[in-house]
C-alpha cells in the first residue's frame, strides 16, 4: 500500500507545484490565486457540457500518452506522434469520404483501422531506420512530422477539398462514419471514441504483461545490450515499438473526425502529440497513471480556455504559462530526485 | 442552558441579518448590471495584434467600450475547438452581445444561436442564417476595384502586382475587382498574380510574400496590392528596397512604410462592429445580413499625410469619381461570390 501511495507522490506534488507557481504567477497580475483556480475547475468541470469538452480533449492525449509510452518503453523516443496522429485523422477522413457506401457498424470500425494504419506506416519507416540503419529515432521522427503535415496539405487541399469552403478542409465523411456523441455530455463531441482510447490503454498493458513481444520490448528498453547476449531481436522489437507507437497515435485523431468535424482539418490539433510526451512522463509509462495524466492535461487545455473570460486580467497567454509550468515541474526528474535523497 | 439559548438566537437573528443583507447585495447587484450592456467578442487565432482583421475588429470593440459605456471580454481562441465553447460560455452568463470574428467560427455560431435562441450572435466575414444572428459581410471587391484603378492610374510601366494571401474566395474576390478597376482605368494594363499558399501558414509568411513581390517588381511591376495577412510585412520590406509602391489592406496601413505605400484598401471591422454593438445597445438588434460598402463607407481607401504626395490630384479626383460612380449603381463590379 505504501508502495503505491509512494510512486503517487511524486505526480501529485508535480503538479501541485507547477499549479501553485503558475497561479502565483497569473496572481501577480491582479487577480487573485483563489479566483483563478476556481475559474480553472469551472471551466473544466462546471457543467456537464464543459466536463465533456475536457474529456474530449483528454481522449486523444490518451493515445499519444501511450504512443510515446510505448516508444519509451523500448527504450525510443518517438517525438513523431503530433505528424502519426495527423496522417491517421486524414486516413479515416478519406475512407469516409471515398468509400460513402460501408453500412455503419463496419464504416467506423474501418476509418479507425485505416487510421491506425496510416500512423504505423508512418512509425514503421522511423522504426526501420533506427533497426537497420542506426538512425537516431528523435531526429527522424521530429522531421517527419513536418512531412506528414506536408502530406496532409497536399491530401487536404487538392485531393479532398470541400468545395466553397474558406476553411482548409476536406469534404465530410458519409454519414454511415459517424460515431455520434453521447446526449448526457450536452452537444459536446464525447463519443464512444473516448472508450476506443481506454480500450487502447487497456490492450497496451496487456502486451506488456502478457505477451513475450511485450517482454522482449521492455527488455531491449531496460538494457539493449542484455537484451541481445539474452537471445533478443533488438532490431525487431525497435521496430515493433515505434510500428505500435505510430498506430496508437494515429488513432488519436479519431474523436476529432468521426465525432467532432466529421472532417479534417488543417490544424485541428492544438498540439495533442507533444503534450502526448508530458502525459507519458506524468503518468509513469502505466497505463492507469497515462489516463489519470491525460484527464488532467485534458482538464487544463479546456480550464484555461474561460480563463480570460472568468478573470480580470488573466490571458491566453498566462494560460499557456500555466500549463508549461505543470509539464516542466512534472519533467523536472533532478528536482525529485534531489528531494528524495535529501528528505525521503 | 440558558447562555447557550442565548447563544443560539444570538446565531439565529445574526443568520437573518446576513440573509437580508445578501438578499439586499444581490439585488442591487442585479440593478448594476441589469444597466450595463454587456459584448462578448472571440476573436480568431490571429490574435488581437495582428494588425490588420482582428485588429479593426478589437479596435471597434474599444471604441464602443469608451463611447458607450458598454463592459465585456475580448477573448482569442486558442485552437479550432475551442470557438464553441468560448462561444456558449458567453451565452450561457451574462453577455447581451456576442460577436464572433473570422469565418472560422461560422459553425460554431451556427450552433450555438441554435442553442440560445434568446441570445443575440454577430459573425463578420461568414453568412449564417439565423433569426438572433446578424451577419456582417464587406463588399471587398468595390474597395479592391478603386485601389487597382488608382495603381492603373498613376503606374507608369502599365505593370501592376497582386499578392493574396491564402488563396481562397475571398482573396480571389479581392484580385477580381482589383484586376477589373485596373483594366477599367487601362484596358491593356499588365496585372501579375500571385498567392502565398493555400494552407492557413499563408497568411503569416512575410518571408514569401517578400519573394514574390520582388519577383514582381523585377518583372516589371511598379505598384502592388499585398492582400496577405501578416505576409503582406513582407511585401512592405520589397518595397523599401527596390524603392516601389505597395498598395495596403484591411487597416490603414499607409504609416507602415510612409513615402512607399499608394493607398490602403480599408474594410472597416470596426465601423461594423461598432454600429452593430450601437444598434443591440438601443434595443434596434435585427438579424440577417448586413453589407458594407463604398456607399455606407464600411469600404473605403486611405488617404492620409503619409500618401498625399504620391497620388496626383488628378487621379486623386478621378477615384472620387469612379466611388460616386460605384456607389450610384452606375459601375457594376464583378464580385467572385456571385460568380460561383
Amino acid at each position: 500500500m505504501s508502495g503505491i501511495l509512494k510512486r503517487l507522490l511524486q505526480p501529485f506534488l508535480a503538479v501541485a507545484l507547477g499549479l501553485a507557481l503558475g497561479l502565483g504567477i497569473a496572481a501577480l497580475g491582479g487577480d487573485s490565486a483563489w479566483v483563478i483556480l476556481k475559474a480553472l475547475l469551472n471551466s473544466a468541470f462546471g457543467s456537464r457540457y464543459d466536463f465533456g469538452m475536457t474529456l474530449f480533449y483528454s481522449a486523444p492525449l490518451v493515445l499519444t500518452g501511450l504512443s510515446v509510452a510505448m516508444g519509451l518503453e523500448a527504450g525510443l523516443f518517438n517525438i513523431g506522434a503530433e505528424g502519426q496522429m495527423g496522417l491517421g485523422a486524414l486516413a479515416a477522413a478519406a475512407v469516409g469520404i471515398g468509400f460513402p457506401g460501408v453500412p455503419w457498424p463496419l464504416a467506423p470500425a474501418l476509418a479507425v483501422f485505416a487510421a491506425f494504419l496510416a500512423g504505423a506506416t508512418w512509425g514503421a519507416i522511423p522504426g526501420w531506420l533506427r533497426a537497420k540503419r542506426g538512425s537516431h529515432e528523435v531526429i527522424i521522427t521530429i522531421m517527419m512530422n513536418f512531412i506528414a503535415a506536408g502530406v496532409a496539405s497536399y491530401f487536404t487541399l487538392y485531393v479532398f477539398k470541400a468545395p466553397h469552403s474558406q476553411n482548409s478542409e476536406t469534404s465530410s465523411v458519409a454519414a454511415a462514419y459517424l460515431i455520434h456523441p453521447f446526449a448526457f455530455f450536452m452537444d459536446a463531441p464525447v463519443s464512444a471514441a473516448l472508450l476506443l482510447s481506454l480500450v487502447i490503454a487497456g490492450g497496451t498493458a496487456l502486451f506488456f504483461r502478457r505477451t513475450v513481444a511485450g517482454y522482449e520490448l521492455r527488455a531491449v528498453g531496460a538494457n539493449e545490450m542484455a537484451a541481445r547476449f539474452a537471445g533478443i531481436d533488438v532490431g525487431r522489437s525497435q521496430l515493433l515499438a515505434l510500428t505500435f507507437a505510430g498506430g496508437i497515435a494515429g488513432l488519436a485523431g479519431i474523436p476529432e473526425v468521426l465525432s467532432a468535424s466529421g472532417r479534417f482539418r488543417m490544424g485541428f490539433s492544438p498540439g495533442y502529440g507533444f503534450m502526448g510526451i508530458a502525459v507519458a512522463l506524468l503518468g509513469r509509462r502505466r497505463a492507469m497513471g497515462i489516463i489519470a495524466a491525460a484527464l488532467l492535461f485534458g482538464a487544463l487545455q479546456k480550464g484555461t480556455a474561460y480563463l480570460e473570460l472568468d478573470t480580470q486580467h488573466v490571458t491566453r497567454d498566462l494560460s499557456q504559462i500555466l500549463q508549461a509550468l505543470v509539464i516542466l515541474s512534472v519533467s523536472a526528474d533532478g528536482l525529485w530526485r534531489w528531494l528524495k535523497n535529501d528528505r525521503l | 442552558m440558558t447562555r447557550i439559548n442565548q447563544l443560539k438566537a444570538a446565531g439565529r437573528v445574526l443568520g437573518l441579518f446576513a440573509l437580508v443583507l445578501a438578499l439586499l447585495g444581490a439585488l442591487a447587484g442585479k440593478c448594476v448590471y441589469a444597466s450595463e450592456f454587456k459584448v462578448g467578442m472571440v476573436l480568431d487565432k490571429g490574435g488581437k495584434e495582428d494588425k490588420s482583421f482582428n485588429n479593426a475588429a478589437y479596435d471597434g470593440f474599444k471604441h464602443a467600450k469608451a463611447e458607450l459605456k458598454i463592459t465585456g471580454k475580448v477573448i482569442e481562441a486558442s485552437d479550432d475547438n475551442s470557438y464553441e465553447p468560448l462561444l456558449r460560455a458567453m451565452a450561457s452568463r451574462d453577455f447581451d452581445l456576442i460577436i464572433a470574428i473570422g469565418f472560422a467560427q461560422a459553425e460554431a455560431v451556427k450552433r450555438v444561436s441554435k442553442a440560445y435562441p434568446s441570445k443575440h450572435f454577430v459573425i463578420v466575414d461568414a453568412e449564417v442564417e439565423a433569426p438572433n444572428v446578424r451577419t456582417l459581410m464587406f463588399r471587398e471587391h468595390e474597395g479592391s476595384f478603386l485601389v487597382g484603378a488608382l495603381a492603373a492610374l498613376v503606374s507608369h510601366t502599365g505593370k501592376i502586382g497582386f499578392i493574396g494571401g491564402m488563396d481562397g474566395p475571398l482573396i480571389r474576390r479581392f484580385e477580381m475587382g482589383y484586376i477589373a478597376g485596373a483594366k477599367y482605368i487601362n484596358p491593356r494594363v499588365k496585372v501579375i498574380s500571385n498567392f502565398v499558399g493555400v494552407s492557413v501558414d499563408a497568411w503569416n509568411n512575410p518571408a514569401k510574400g517578400k519573394e514574390l513581390a520582388i519577383a514582381q517588381y523585377s518583372e516589371g511591376g511598379d505598384i502592388i496590392f499585398g492582400a496577405a495577412g501578416a505576409s503582406g510585412n513582407g511585401v512592405f520590406d520589397a518595397a523599401e528596397e527596390e524603392g516601389r509602391l505597395v498598395i495596403g489592406v484591411d487597416s490603414n496601413q499607409n504609416w507602415v512604410k510612409p513615402g512607399h505605400v499608394l493607398t490602403s484598401m480599408l474594410k472597416r471591422v470596426d465601423v461594423a462592429v461598432f454600429d452593430t454593438i450601437r444598434a443591440a445597445q438601443s434595443g434596434q438588434f435585427a438579424g440577417g445580413i448586413f453589407y458594407y460598402g463604398l456607399a455606407n463607407s464600411g469600404i473605403d481607401y486611405a488617404m492620409d499625410q503619409y500618401n498625399e504626395a504620391l497620388v496626383p490630384k488628378a487621379a486623386r479626383a478621378r477615384i472620387e469619381e469612379l466611388k460616386k460612380a460605384i456607389i450610384d449603381g452606375k459601375i457594376r463590379v464583378p464580385d467572385y461570390y456571385e460568380k460561383k
